[in-house]
């Protein structure tokens, strides 16, 4: 298999003419504001390395390892290449991959592109980049659990964005589609950031001097981590909220009389998404999500910790 | 992988393949653009524009059907839009009892759905078309015509040179892993999903270095045969009054399509 169609690839037809021109009008000044500052900031010498990266992320996309059952782990790349390379060359670079497979592939439209760089490549930046820049002078575990992490959100928010242009284009129901974008990339974003973390870890035992603090910290500013840590927010925020109403899953449970008759599980922590004690609120399931986040990020810490002493023994 | 496999049916030779991509690349631009705004159910419409694309298909020699048979490739994202036949707006034409939900299928959300996969197929199939009858560094140099950035078209055209070496530098990655990775019949190898992970991860690091490093030996080597940030072509790329000619019709022809879309 040469290539494997994601569902994060929008064909043309699928958007509204609105939406597509909303994106590309954002996805245009972001793309010039990095040609700017490439220009300005690194040598004609970048240009090829930017473009074998491009085709890097391509040939990685190859790479599928088998899980179970016929499905396998993907790589998208852009949290990746942000974090290597930088976010402005990142979004250059995923700019281009984006834009190759829909010339080439066809995976992805021509009118809706902008709406697919800014999902694949810019989200995936900025979210990917801005989580790692927070602890970019921390230890070695911790960084490699972050930047897992903030693949796996990058991976989520470019899903949770794709859902919400759909149905802002009137294409979909938002109430069955944005259950299962998210539910499937949930999982494709674990593949994800575990590939990340594999790959960083290699490439800091071979080439240490490409992940270096300083040089990282050079090449994006604080106002990354910013955005980085707002996206994060707001797709906690919104995905339970414009998920509020009964998701596929918990109809499917309700009609076959699961919910019913079934037994809470064990390691279900928040029952139905919401804190028992406020009630069914919208403050409750954004109460929820934010538990949910920060229970997340916890555990990342964690095991961060846990494999900085196991390096230092 | 060679990168022939794209390039098997650039090379032909007929009116479309020999147009400038400029204006291929307008056209097949207008044409999307035309679909996404022709209202949901302009059904004539939707056939004028076929009879577009069947009318360059033929023109380009590559068969009436070339473009219909590749465009299975957008089918998959079509379930996407499945959600929209039960759109709540307009008329319910039935109950759909499913056993564990209700489906409620209405007529302005079938005809909506209808479009959606209409206004894709048609979209995809002239980009289909675009990319056959054109080579991809004439279409880079194209759109550096139609004002990308330069550093962006030079690293799309990096990224199609070294995708092909890439590719193949994945395959020999492959080859070791299979290579290494005997097993009995009966038996399943490979160790846990975490080894297997980490294996990957390797390989994409492994793949991450060798690419990083080639690109310092590219550089070099550019810089030696005189490489001062972009790329050069001896193709002149001159629009001629032919070229002005099938923009023009090709524009009277969608304007014709929202006329017919919208007013019948």
């Amino acid at each position: 298999m040469l290539y494997a169609p994601t569902y994060l690839h929008i064909p043309d037809g699928f958007l509204t003419l609105v939406v597509s021109v909303i994106f590309w009008a954002v996805t245009i000044i972001m793309v010039w504001l990095a040609v700017s500052k490439t220009n300005k900031s690194l040598g004609e010498k970048q240009i090829p390395l930017m473009g074998v990266m491009a085709a890097f992320i391509f040939a990685a996309q190859m790479l599928n390892f088998p899980i179970a059952g016929g499905t396998s782990g993907h790589f998208l790349g852009g949290a990746l290449a942000a974090i290597v390379l930088g976010p402005w060359a990142g979004i250059l670079v995923m700019t281009a991959v984006v834009g190759v497979q829909a010339l080439l592939f066809q995976d992805g439209g021509l009118l809706v592109m902008g709406a697919n760089i800014f999902n694949m490549g810019i989200l995936t930046a900025v979210v990917g980049f801005g989580l790692y820049r927070l602890v970019v002078h921390q230890k070695r575990g911790l960084r490699l659990a972050v930047a897992g992490g903030g693949a796996w959100m990058a991976t989520m928010a470019a899903a949770l964005v794709t859902a919400l242009q759909l149905w802002l284009s009137g294409t979909t129901r938002l109430e069955i589609v944005l259950p299962a974008m998210l539910g499937v990339h949930a999982l494709i974003g674990i593949g994800e950031g575990l590939i990340t973390v594999a790959a960083l870890a290699y490439i800091e035992q071979t080439r240490p001097d490409l992940l270096n603090a300083e040089k990282t910290a050079r090449e994006g500013g604080r106002g990354w981590v910013v955005g980085g840590v707002l996206i994060t927010l707001a797709a906690v925020f919104l995905s339970p909220l414009a998920s509020g109403s009964p998701d596929g899953l918990e109809r499917v449970a309700e009609n076959l009389g699961f919910l019913g008759t079934g037994q809470d599980a064990p390691y279900q922590i928040l029952p139905d998404y919401t804190i028992p004690f406020l009630g069914e609120t919208a403050l409750s399931t954004i109460l929820a999500g934010v538990v949910g986040a920060a229970l997340v990020m916890g555990l990342l810490v964690l095991v961060g910790r846990n494999l900085q002493r196991r390096s230092e023994v | 992988m060679h990168v022939d496999i794209f390039d098997q049916f650039q090379f032909s030779e007929s009116k479309v393949h020999s147009l400038d991509p400029r204006i291929k690349v307008l056209v097949a631009v207008a044409f999307i653009l035309s679909n996404a705004l022709l209202p949901d159910g302009s059904w004539l419409a939707f056939g004028v524009a076929w009879f577009f694309l069947l009318l360059a298909n033929d023109l380009s020699n590559l068969g009436l059907g070339f473009t219909l048979k590749r465009s299975v490739i957008a089918l998959p994202f079509a379930v996407v839009a499945v959600s929209a036949i039960f759109s709540p707006r307009g008329e319910p034409l039935g109950v759909w009892d499913l056993g564990f939900m209700t489906l409620i299928p209405t007529d302005a959300g079938l005809i909506r759905f209808a479009s959606i996969l209409l206004r894709s197929w048609l979209s995809v199939q002239i980009a289909i078309l675009l990319v056959a009858t054109t080579q991809f560094p004439d279409l880079i140099h194209a759109l550096e015509h139609l004002r990308l950035p330069r550093t962006l078209t030079t690293i799309i055209a990096f990224l199609f040179r070294y995708l092909f070496v890439l590719t193949n530098e994945v395959f020999r990655i492959l080859r070791a892993r299979e290579a290494r990775s005997a097993r009995l019949p009966g038996v399943s190898g490979g160790g846990s999903l975490g080894w297997r992970l980490k294996t990957t991860g390797s390989m994409a690091g492994q793949l991450f270095t060798r690419s990083y490093e080639r690109s310092d030996r590219i550089y070099q080597a550019m810089i030696s045969r005189g490489y001062a940030g972009h790329i050069r072509t001896l193709n002149p790329h001159r629009i001629q009054s032919r070229d002005w000619l099938v923009l023009i019709v090709s524009a009277a022809v969608l304007m014709l399509i929202q006329l017919v879309g919208w007013i019948l």
